[in-house]
């Protein structure tokens, strides 16, 4: 079978992507409580196989304000990442990072977007670094740009980029819980058709 | 008592006055609403791409994702409906990149401004012409279009709101 669209993948290439946002998802929590230099746990992430509309109802619906995160893969794997914070998991990290002083993501000085932009790619790493190793593949991840926006107005640009694709993506559910306090975050991995051959041929499923 | 259709992501529709039309958080993606004012007859399709020549097979719901594909819909839906084309005003929004994003391989960038110039290309194909627009920049709008008078309302959560 050869894949065109993210809609064809089957159980067994659903459950490699799921395993890969497991790992991701683990790295993303060890990462994030050395930088806070707070312990951080995690549940078991949820990884679906959303269409847009769906990823826009799971954030909450179109006008929800998100701090969107979009980094570009490259090399071995090319393809799209992006994170989607909840304005509290934002600011609950960013507050944490940047201590007292620090006033809301929604008025984003210089200074909180690069710290929203370390997080980014902090987290980005964590789950290019479980697809590397799993299916010994190079990938670079490009800066991360931010945007904090209407769900549906950021969702938009992954929809027209990927729309020869399909309509569907990768969609991880992260609960953070950091001291009983809950946020989540959300992550949509939009690899091309052909990174996502290669990293299932290299991981021994058939494709 | 007016009704309030929505207007979802590469879809259309047409209503009647008092009804009013709605379509949530365009980002890059376009808004074109068209306006009949001797029918008050209003239209409104929102859609993702510049261009029908980007697909391989355009059907029907494809042909509601492009400016080009899209407007050609809305207008012969609101024909069907009683408007007049010689009649027909537009207002657009939408556009804007969302994203400060530089990338050589990629033309994320300004896909927005794309889809905004092709619906220009469109409407004036069709002889509409535009007497309203708010376009571009870098934040999401949600478009609310009054089939009672043919106001176009803008709403940014970042920057307020504007009728036009």
């Amino acid at each position: 079978m050869a894949i065109h669209a993210l809609d064809e993948l089957n159980e067994i290439q659903i459950d490699v992507l799921r395993e890969i946002g497991n790992i991701g998802s683990g790295n993303a929590a060890t990462a994030l409580s050395a930088m806070l230099m707070h312990p951080i746990n995690i549940a078991v992430p949820k990884i679906r196989i959303l269409d847009y509309n769906d990823v826009v109802e799971a954030l909450g619906g179109p006008e929800t304000m998100i701090v969107g995160l979009m980094l570009m893969m490259e090399d071995d794997v090319q393809g799209m990442l992006m994170f989607l914070l909840e304005q509290e998991f934002a600011d609950v990290t960013l507050s944490a990072l940047m201590g007292e002083g620090y006033g809301s993501v929604a008025e984003m000085d210089e200074m909180c977007q690069s710290a929203i932009q370390e997080i980014g790619n902090i987290m980005a790493g964590s789950y290019v670094n479980a697809i590397s190793e799993m299916a010994d593949l190079q990938i670079n991840i490009s800066v991360p740009s931010v945007c904090v926006d209407m769900a549906g107005a950021i969702l938009s640009v992954p929809a027209i980029h990927y729309a020869n694709i399909g309509d569907k993506v990768i969609f991880i559910e992260d609960e953070f819980n950091r001291n009983g306090q809950e946020s989540s975050s959300h992550v949509l991995m939009i690899p091309d058709v052909d990174s996502l051959k290669k990293i299932m041929t290299n991981l021994g499923i058939e494709v | 008592m007016s009704k309030t259709v929505t207007v979802g992501i590469a879809d259309l529709n047409a209503v009647r006055s008092p009804d009013v039309l709605v379509t949530y958080a365009l980002g890059s993606c376009a808004g074109i609403c068209l306006y009949d004012s001797a029918t008050k007859i209003a239209g409104l399709a929102h859609i993702l791409l510049p261009s029908s020549s980007m697909s391989r097979n355009v059907d029907l719901k494809e042909a509601m994702k492009f400016a080009d594909t899209g407007i050609v819909l809305l207008v012969k839906k609101m024909e069907g409906m009683g408007a007049r084309r010689a009649n027909l005003k537009a207002k657009i929004a939408g556009g804007a990149q969302m994203f400060a994003f530089k990338s050589a391989s990629s033309d994320l960038g300004n896909i927005g401004a794309r889809n905004v110039q092709s619906v220009k290309q469109t409407l004036a194909q069709l002889h509409i012409p535009i007497i309203a627009e708010d376009t571009g920049k870098d934040y999401g709008r949600t478009v609310f279009f009054y089939g009672e008078n043919g106001a176009m309302k803008v709403k940014s959560v970042k920057k307020g709101e504007w009728v036009y």
